[in-house]
């Protein structure tokens, strides 16, 4: 099963609550996936500078005294936000390839959760309503994220398993399904040099839309050639600097409902995700159509056409 | 009638005392509060009670209902009215996926649009959509009446057997073995007769008839290389 939520604030006055209405939203989803959560928040981004979530099982260990280590090597500033096992690492924009070579020489036995300007990503093994809790996300403001609870059918229940999946800057990919040419699709992606982790089909989904984007496809090209080329069962809800996008494989076995109000675009596995958001009353509420891409944006400019960065 | 407030008696309770109530029950009229989209609201009835759910419901409502008329005043998650056997089913807003499916008898009524799916092997239940249906609806149909006002999606009444289809809008494909047939004056008679019971002011005339072209019924031995 798997259950996904996404919420996309039109309505300012709403982003203080961001973190508050996405947690409830996927705690009343627990009962579609009770193996592993994770939440990806859009919490707004600094100029000149950039973020990277990182992971660690031994966080008193492997984030003592990283930024300081790392300023050394970077020779600029790095600010660190230690939440529990993960930590946000505030670094110069442009930087990010470099801290990521540089953790790799370090040995700390640290894993990247996200890196971008605005995104953050928290995911760990356990129920909804405890990794809510870990991190703190109901304290969390933002523009827009997404959430994910696991029923796990393709690969372990480890942190690196649960969703969502980082796939290139500010983005993030969450899946309710399963895809069943992941193995040859991750043995052809890492022959053109894409890097994948774990044994999990959606890590591959988010390493296609990686390798699409790096092959000049924009987002929506690759969501849209994704329907071709993916084989399985997947609704895909995909978090972008400036909005997010849902897709739905053609047979669409897998539930999706959406609801849109002046204040909200938002998406949950099942209406039960959505009934205790404000106005939900008087909402639209739909279906997603199967093979349609759509994309909700804060940037007036077409999202979908938006090269990846 | 009777209230049920199910945030506060749970949805097993609430199920029981509606499992309760015998064919010669005084209460007739009950009223679901605050249904918040849970899921098998209604579900299993059999007595000739009416319920109306003041909400959208989740999975399954009013599956493998008898006698029972249960009025959903929102909209409907997968699987609504599956396996109906007899009763009536009417929901205000849109179905999910699947609605119907299985049904062997009673009537579902759709006043919005079902998504995909709708009446899959459905065994002689009636369904009236007044808006669009999606795709692989009454895929392996056996029996019943499917009436939709609108449109149908994809692949309609792929591999059906003898479920009749009525579409007043377009089709946008036909399923393996299904096939437009023609409308003979006992269809319009079905059809306006099961419009009228939905509350549909659509004219029987304006509707076109598919059905099953029979060919998937019996093994084929030119065919034999396939298996």
């Amino acid at each position: 099963m798997c259950g996904i939520v996404g919420l996309f604030l039109k309505d300012k006055s709403l982003e203080p609550r961001l973190g508050e209405l996405l947690t409830s939203m996927l705690i009343t989803m627990t009962d579609r996936g009770p193996d592993s959560a994770g939440i990806a928040i859009y919490g707004g981004e600094t100029q000149g500078r950039t973020k990277m979530t990182v992971q660690s099982d031994t966080p008193d260990v492997a984030f003592d005294g990283l930024d300081k280590a790392l300023e050394k090597a970077l020779g600029g500033s790095v600010s660190m936000r230690v939440k529990s096992t993960h930590a946000v690492l505030d670094i110069p924009a442009g930087t990010a390839a470099n801290v990521r070579m540089l953790l790799t020489e370090m040995d700390r036995g640290i894993r990247m959760m996200s890196r971008g300007d605005s995104l953050e990503i928290y995911k760990e093994v356990g129920l909804p309503k405890d990794v809510a809790a870990q991190f703190d996300v109901s304290n969390m403001a933002g523009t827009h994220g997404i959430g994910h609870t696991r029923m796990a059918t393709e690969s372990a229940v480890t942190t690196m398993g649960a969703h969502p999946f980082n796939t290139g800057d500010d983005q993030c990919l969450v899946h309710n399904g399963s895809l069943s040419n992941h193995n040859s699709l991750r043995r052809k992606l890492r022959r053109d040099g894409i890097h994948i982790e774990t044994e999990n089909d959606t890590e591959v989904g988010a390493a296609y839309l990686t390798w699409q984007m790096q092959n000049g496809a924009t987002l929506g090209d690759a969501l849209k050639n994704s329907l071709d080329d993916l084989d399985g069962f997947f609704t895909f809800v995909v978090g972008t600097k400036d909005g997010f996008g849902v897709v739905r494989d053609p047979i669409a076995c897998k539930p999706a409902v959406m609801a849109e109000t002046d204040q909200y675009v938002a998406f949950g596995s099942e209406y039960r995700a959505l009934v205790d958001l404000p106005g939900i009353e008087t909402a639209r509420v739909w279906e997603p159509e199967p093979a349609t891409v759509y994309f909700w944006s804060h940037n007036p400019t077409s999202p979908t056409s938006a090269k990846a960065a | 009638m009777q209230t049920i407030d199910l945030s506060k008696i749970g949805l097993r309770e609430m199920n029981k005392t509606l499992h309760a109530q015998a064919a010669n029950t005084n209460q007739t009229t009950w009223e679901i509060v605050n249904p918040k989209g849970a899921h098998a609201i209604a579900c299993g009835l059999d007595a000739p009670i009416e319920v109306t759910v003041k909400g959208s419901t989740g999975y399954y409502c009013a599956g493998m209902n008898q006698q029972a008329t249960v009025n959903i005043k929102g909209s409907a998650g997968p699987g609504t009215a599956e396996n109906m056997m007899s009763g009536k089913v009417f929901v205000d807003g849109d179905a999910s996926q699947y609605a119907g499916a299985t049904g062997h008898g009673g009537l579902l009524v759709i006043k919005g649009n079902a998504s995909s799916r709708c009446g899959i092997s459905m065994k002689g239940i009636n369904i009236v959509v007044h808006g669009n249906i999606g795709h692989m609806s009454a895929f392996m149909g056996q029996s019943g009446n499917l009436v939709v006002c609108g449109d149908a999606g994809d692949a309609l009444g792929d591999s059906c057997y003898e479920a009749r289809l009525f579409v007043r809008g377009s089709v946008k494909s036909l399923g393996a073995d299904c096939e437009e047939k023609e409308m003979r004056p006992e269809h319009l008679e079905i059809l306006r007769d099961l419009l009228a019971e939905a509350g549909s002011d659509a004219k029987p005339e304006d509707f076109k008839r598919y059905g099953s072209a029979r060919n998937l019924y019996n093994f084929d031995v030119d065919n034999a290389a396939a298996y």
